[in-house]
């Protein structure tokens, strides 16, 4: 390995090792356990309910129908890749043409020389 | 130039990939449609499906892109360099599924469309550094394929903080733990997923690197008619 290359492996592990000891802390001090509280010990019943609420009444977003955004989710991730793929395929196409033609011109050379 | 020295077992398995992954993914919603509903969310916690592979696919091609960038700038392999740019563009790609199907997501379980906690904020990160990745080999300039790899290794280093974020950070988004205890029909579905896009991705990956190859040959070319 050559000295340009081991001082670029060295800066590397630096880099490594800080990033390590920066997860340690902010695990070590995310981990730290929470109080149990004494509502959480013990199983709580379900509220007894105290009036029917129609459904037109609830917060919009509890209203929002799920199938949509479903449907839209899947819809995006077909639409994505074969926009994808097709756009791989006309490049590949443009360079395949280029390569052709840049393999004509050192033919052509090759022969006038 | 090693571009001629291209082995021919991708390009001959394309057409494998293209026909498994066509069948994984129209079976795919079959299979979902198959697993039960879950308890909280209901029908939009289906979306999970193609949601969490996404990402995982998108790790996968970071790892490759990073893996690859580090053999270009220790060793000097052009192949490898070409190898990273695909893997890059692809993990773009399925970082821009994860980013849109989250929160489609999102809308309905948190009733919010995004929500800055730490597990949305890094995986936003770790998207913005392959693009900048990608705008850097774009108009970067000469000698900008070697600072690309160094992104690319820092951008690695990212994705172990994006994956256990939602494990020791206190956030809203689903725990690590969920994929390990599911249930069988939703284990199922959510691995028939994970092949489906493994096997689009091999697929994409093939085509991209063939795209890479032959730019390289026709900048060979070029450099042979100049001489």
């Amino acid at each position: 390995m050559s000295r340009h290359a081991r001082r670029a492996v060295g800066a590397a592990l630096q880099v490594i090792g800080a990033a390590a000891l920066v997860w340690l802390v902010l695990a070590h001090g995310a981990c730290a356990p929470a109080p149990e509280s004494s509502a959480s010990a013990q199983p709580q019943p379900p509220e007894q309910p105290e009036e029917f609420v129609p459904i037109a009444e609830l917060p919009p977003e509890e209203q929002l129908p799920a199938a949509p955004l479903l449907v839209t989710a899947y819809a995006f991730v077909w639409a994505v890749s074969l926009v994808y793929m097709w756009s791989i395929w006309r490049r590949l196409a443009t360079v395949e043409k280029e390569l052709a033609e840049v393999a004509r011109r050192t033919q052509d050379q090759q022969r006038s020389l | 130039m090693d571009t001629t020295a291209r082995p021919a077992l991708g390009r001959r398995l394309f057409p494998v990939y293209a026909a498994l992954a066509l069948v994984l993914f129209v079976t795919a919603p079959f299979v979902i449609a198959w697993a039960p509903f879950e308890a909280t969310m209901g029908l939009v916690q289906k979306i999970f499906y193609f949601h969490v592979p996404a990402w995982w696919i998108m790790f996968l091609s970071v790892f490759i892109c990073g893996f690859a960038s580090a053999l270009y700038l220790f060793k000097g392999k052009g192949s490898a360099d070409r190898l990273a740019v695909a893997a890059a563009e692809l993990a773009v790609l399925f970082g821009l599924i994860g980013l849109v199907t989250g929160p489609l997501w999102a809308r309905k379980s948190w009733g919010v469309w995004r929500q800055w906690d730490v597990r949305v904020t890094t995986a936003l990160i770790l998207e913005m550094t392959f693009i900048a990745y990608l705008l850097l080999r774009a108009y970067g300039g000469p000698g900008s394929e070697r600072l690309a790899a160094g992104l690319a290794l820092f951008g690695v280093l990212n994705v172990p903080f994006v994956y256990v974020s939602v494990d020791i950070w206190r956030t809203i988004h689903p725990a690590t733990s969920v994929v390990p205890t599911l249930v069988l029909p939703m284990g199922l579905a959510f691995w028939w997923c994970v092949a489906a896009y493994v096997v689009l991705y091999l697929m994409l990956l093939e085509a991209r690197t063939r795209l890479e190859e032959q730019r390289a040959r026709v900048d060979e070319l070029y450099l042979a008619l100049e001489d």
